[in-house]
């Protein structure tokens, strides 16, 4: 059998990366909504803070589509701090001091989580595309699968930007018992025609690269990098926003003088995106990429619901116990505000309890990784009311 | 906690542990007094990002909508109170609005500047244009207030609306209530009014 790259995260390594595992469905597999079963299968996940002694201070943070379970810590493959280190942490409006923070990698990730990098026991090679088509309603039955691992009974929130706001609803919807407050950040309650077509192109990036082999690179020993490389780039132009663009790269040319009248990369733009491309791949694997665009394409609340949204929120004829905000960017044109927006409507008719904030930027969808005051200022409000109407804080006299 | 006067009547006219909704509720203040001292649900809808941004800050349920647009989405009886401050004159259709405050709420709360106090009709009847008072500050040609009525305008327009008005508050110009009636001389006197509001 040919060996594995180094620099290919196999499951041999996933053991020797930082963070918790469990191995969950190892007595009951776990049923997918495709009708296949997962199972025994791992979920690598990080905690932070310390869990109350009633269970009730713990928050769950649902990653997006390239995200892992290192929220608040060092990167171990990039180096570089967690990707909500600025939300999350002592102090930090999701405050460790006082929450119990859980974070787990998505089924079908590539960071320590069960996905096509995983071998599979029937052939002792790894899965590639025979590991089952998941979605995000799999992925968040795992998560489920792990709260009760850890004896927690009920979140008392859950929050997550982009994919993560995905996963964020579907606790909701799926578990309204078990979740007492939800933020959904920059997301929607379907993948649009416009989204999936990214990922398609995406997708089709990666297949196109002789290197993915139909999904056996791991087996034949190559790396589909500049497919992967490929869907890093067109997908985060869709995270940025034309005036972000303009305003750090404009037309400006990257070390020289005039264009050179090639297809070198004259422009900082150009530059910046391959640089984009290249790093990604050192940390993604290219079917995993394939597996998570897939499980958002197939996102859609209301068809779960019998075509009502609101249907999504009325379990058994009743209104949504759980308390929502939805927060928004104003330049994000993946998860355009129109998207929440639906989503407060269908609570609106529910007479659910929802807050919902518009945050003005011109730094488009990755607005929500970013240092936006105001969003955070929305958040740290958001859980002090909910944390006193769970009773874990004293009662506010006023202002 | 101190709030404007006005909102400490219409905080008056809600029963403790309700359910209510504050249409237009900019900062916050009246909900979150609700909230603490009646212990009602507090939810609100405002139209500045500003406002919304204060109020889920302070841990409040506020979306940020247009009431014109956005009201119609809640289901009847949704809320045991609907308020509605001093912004009725403010929107495109106030009938339409009305209506839909005493659809999704049992009963509304609305409180409305009196184009027939004394002082405006003696501006308008002494200088011959259009009163500026110090309630009421813009020009004709700057204001948002687009539908002034008088207060006795909006008693007659709940009547052909077949609405019920259960309590009166009429203030005058210092916040304090010198009625407890629209009849008589509170057209006159009255800078404000609230009301309590319900489907008959």
């Amino acid at each position: 059998m040919p060996a594995t790259p180094p620099s290919v995260v196999a499951p041999a390594d996933a053991g020797s990366l930082p963070g918790k595992r469990v191995t969950l469905g190892a007595d009951v597999p776990m049923r997918l909504d495709s009708g296949a079963e997962l199972g025994p299968f791992v979920v690598a996940y990080q905690t932070y803070g310390t869990l109350n002694a009633d269970k009730s201070n713990a928050i769950y943070i649902c990653h997006a589509l390239t995200g892992d379970h290192f929220v608040a810590d060092r990167h171990p493959i990039t180096g570089k701090p967690g990707w909500w280190e600025m939300l999350v942490g002592p102090g930090r409006p999701v405050d460790t001091d006082r929450y119990f923070v859980i974070c787990s990698n998505v089924i079908g990730g590539c960071l320590g989580s069960s996905g096509p990098t995983d071998i599979d026991p029937a052939t002792g090679q790894p899965y590639g595309l025979n590991f089952p088509i998941l979605t995000i309603g799999d992925m968040v039955r795992a998560q489920k699968l792990l709260v009760e691992h850890l004896g927690i009974d009920k979140l008392f929130c859950v929050i997550g930007g982009s994919m993560g706001g995905m996963q964020t609803l579907q606790w909701a919807v799926a578990y309204p018992e078990s979740v007492f407050a939800a933020i959904p950040i920059a997301t929607a309650a379907r993948h649009s025609a416009q989204n999936i077509a990214f990922h398609e192109v995406g997708r089709q990036a990666i297949m196109a690269d002789p290197d993915w082999r139909n999904g056996q690179y791991l087996v034949e020993g190559t790396r589909p990098e500049r497919g992967l490389a490929v869907a890093r780039m067109a997908a985060h132009i869709t995270y940025l926003s034309e005036p972000a663009l303009h305003r750090k790269f404009g037309r400006n040319l990257q070390d020289r003088k005039a264009v050179t009248y090639g297809f070198d990369a004259d422009f900082q733009v150009e530059s910046y995106l391959r640089y984009q491309g290249a790093a990604f791949v050192e940390r993604f694997d290219a079917n995993s990429y394939l597996y998570i665009t897939r499980a958002m394409d197939y996102f859609d609340l209301a068809a779960d619901a019998g075509g009502s949204l609101a249907n999504a929120f009325r379990p058994g004829g009743k209104t949504t116990p759980v308390r929502f905000c939805l927060v928004s960017f104003s330049s994000d044109w993946l998860f355009p505000t129109s998207e929440s927006r639906a989503i407060v409507h269908a609570l609106n008719s529910v007479a659910g309890n929802v807050s919902f904030v518009e945050i003005n930027t011109d730094k488009g969808h990755d607005a929500f990784l970013l240092d936006e005051p105001e969003f955070h200022q929305v958040i740290h409000g958001f859980l002090e009311g909910c944390a006193e109407h769970r009773g874990l804080t004293v009662r506010r006299r006023g202002r | 906690m101190d709030i404007r006067d006005d909102l400490k009547l219409i905080a008056e006219m809600v029963e403790p542990n309700s359910r209510v909704l504050d249409v237009g509720c900019g900062d916050g203040a009246l909900l979150d007094y609700l909230a603490h001292t009646r212990n009602v649900d507090a939810r609100g809808i405002e139209l500045s990002m500003d406002g919304v941004r204060q109020c889920v800050a302070h841990g409040l349920s506020v979306i940020q909508g247009d009431a014109e647009t956005d009201l119609k989405d809640y289901p009847a009886d949704a809320f045991d109170y609907v308020i509605l401050g001093q912004t009725l004159q403010a929107m495109r259709d106030p009938r339409g609005i009305l209506d839909l405050m005493c659809r999704i709420g049992r009963r509304a709360i609305v409180s409305v500047p009196n184009f027939g106090y004394w002082r405006i009709r003696l501006q308008l009847l002494t200088t011959g244009r259009m009163p500026v008072t110090e309630k009421l500050g813009y020009q004709w040609w700057e204001t948002p207030n687009i539908h002034f009525c008088t207060l006795r305008d909006f008693v007659v327009l709940c009547g052909e609306m077949n609405i019920h008005i259960e309590q009166t508050r009429i203030l005058n110009s210092a916040g304090a209530v010198t009625s407890r009636s629209h009849s008589g001389l509170a057209n006159l006197l009255g800078e404000q009014g609230v009301f309590l509001l319900r489907r008959a």
